[in-house]
């Protein structure tokens, strides 16, 4: 399993890529391998606000759903629609083509308290 | 309780399958995909791990009529190397097992029952039927595979002594795969052409692997995940979801495998005297968002029945269930609504199976 080491994580298996002050969010290759084939993406509409730790949208497989939790505070900058319709794509391409949402960030110091690579490889481990 | 390993675990393991716990066995929930094995299966051809199930052997010269006892349909109708879908009723006309019948010869059938259910269905049929005849838990001799897909017959014949579209669907044979004597069964559980095998357990990953070489580039190994999927498409019951101790034949709409007119059987008085108060039935999904197990079934905000089972379909490429609604509400082209966690979506009641092999490739 493959955890990119320039993007950060969080414990709900989400990963983020900051890039300067907006942060691209999708799932990490373990959410995709333990949710198996995806077959639904409910996403936010672009413009509206995400909150941390909350739901922003809900993403569905053959044999569970669960939702997806923002990262971070802030306004949602752009929407991956192309992926509502080709959600396969995740399973596919996790850190790619299956980025979810933009957000613009609304408080950098947030981000200090996201996971690095390591950190979420050993949350991991402890979770098994 | 520990949980059990079939025979071929090591292999699954070696296929890097995803193993999940069913029915007190690990098993392989998928090797590449649910959706790919299942496409596998309609497509080509998928083998499948089911050495899970039971294999009960009863024989004797009573076995006919002990057999004829415990089960709903007419086990008479039998002639030798044929095989017979039919259910175990209690007496209140619910399900202990839904069930496969071989017959070897008038004094020697095969019960192949649900894993779920081996320990109690050998107790229960010993319960009701006495010492009248001998009883064999085979489980554990056995291993059990299913190979599926209009290629089975393909992929099956050069290793075969014989030639595997001889057999009629819903008949078998003893056979070998490169000498390996076996029990070929035209059945399954999938909706495609296809075979059961039963394999002696220490050839079994012999037998799955010659099987493996000769589909080649051809055949997937498939795991639970597609067969739930494929069942589904195909309106399959499965035993704990569809039938249970209080769920009968009637109810599940396998009232063709009863046989009323057979003498005293068990559960028949009640199944004649049955009011059918609920209906399963096929809903096929118009929105985004999978019914599952327990999902409660509306019409007009009020509750109507409970989903049983359901999943994604791949081919009609959206969700499907199986559910009971009350009976007045079970007609074809009802609308309903299913409550899936904080939405509704809407459904429709259709035809059964969602899915019908294409006639080009019905059986030789």
């Amino acid at each position: 399993m493959d955890f990119p080491k320039d993007l950060k994580y969080t414990k709900e298996h989400e990963w983020i890529r900051v890039d300067s002050d907006i942060a691209v969010v999708g799932v990490t290759d373990y959410a995709q391998d333990s949710l198996g084939d995806i077959v639904y993406l409910e996403l936010p509409q672009e413009g509206g606000t995400v909150t941390k730790d909350e739901p922003f949208g809900v993403v569905e497989s053959v044999k569970a759903v669960s939702d997806l939790y923002s990262p971070l505070n802030g306004t949602v900058a752009e929407v991956n629609d192309a992926l509502i319709d080709n959600p396969e794509v995740i399973n596919e391409d996790p850190y790619g083509e299956a980025w979810m949402i933009k957000i613009e960030i609304e408080n950098r110091d947030e981000i200090g308290e996201l996971l690095s690579a390591e950190d979420y490889q050993k949350y991991l481990e402890e979770e098994k | 309780m520990e949980i059990k390993k079939t025979p071929l675990y090591r292999l699954h393991i070696e296929l890097g399958a995803k193993m999940v716990p069913f029915a007190g066995w690990e098993m392989p929930l998928s090797y590449s995909g649910i959706i790919k094995e299942h496409w596998a299966v309609r497509n080509r051809c998928g083998l499948f791990d089911v050495s899970h199930m039971g294999r009960i052997e009863i024989s004797g010269s009573k076995s006919l009529e002990a057999i004829q006892y415990i089960t709903t349909n007419d086990a008479s109708r039998l002639k030798d190397g044929q095989v017979q879908y039919t259910i175990l009723c209690n007496e209140d006309g619910g399900a202990i097992d839904d069930v496969t019948l071989y017959r070897s010869d008038e004094e020697q059938y095969l019960l192949c029952v649900n894993a779920s259910n081996r320990d109690k269905v050998y107790g229960w049929i010993r319960e009701k039927i006495g010492p009248s005849v001998d009883m064999t838990d085979l489980s554990d001799a056995f291993a059990q595979v299913a190979l599926q897909g209009p290629l089975s017959c393909e992929v099956l014949r050069p290793i075969t002594d014989m030639d595997p579209a001889g057999i009629e669907y819903y008949n078998f044979k003893e056979c070998a795969i490169r000498g390996v004597p076996i029990l070929l069964s035209r059945t399954g559980y999938t909706g495609e052409d296809g075979f059961e095998i039963y394999i002696p357990v220490d050839m079994a990953e012999t037998v799955w692997q010659t099987i493996t070489d000769s589909g080649a580039a051809d055949l997937f190994p498939a795991g639970l995940g597609a067969r739930d999927m494929l069942r589904l498409e195909k309106c399959y019951p499965l035993y704990g979801h569809e039938l249970d101790e209080k769920t009968g034949p009637l109810e599940a709409g396998l009232g063709r495998f009863v046989a009323m007119e057979k003498d005293g059987f068990i559960g028949k008085d009640a199944l004649r005297d049955r009011a059918v108060q609920k209906r399963l039935v096929a809903i096929e999904i118009s929105d985004n968002g999978i019914p599952r197990e327990r999902c409660r079934i509306l019409k007009d905000g009020v509750e109507i029945g409970s989903i049983t089972s359901g999943t994604f379909s791949p081919v009609l490429k959206k969700p499907i269930a199986l559910g009971y609604v009350e009976e007045r509400y079970s007609l074809l082209d009802t609308e309903v609504k299913i409550a899936i966690r904080k939405k509704t979506v809407n459904g429709r009641i259709v035809k059964k199976p969602f899915y019908k092999r294409p006639s080009t490739v019905q059986l030789a």
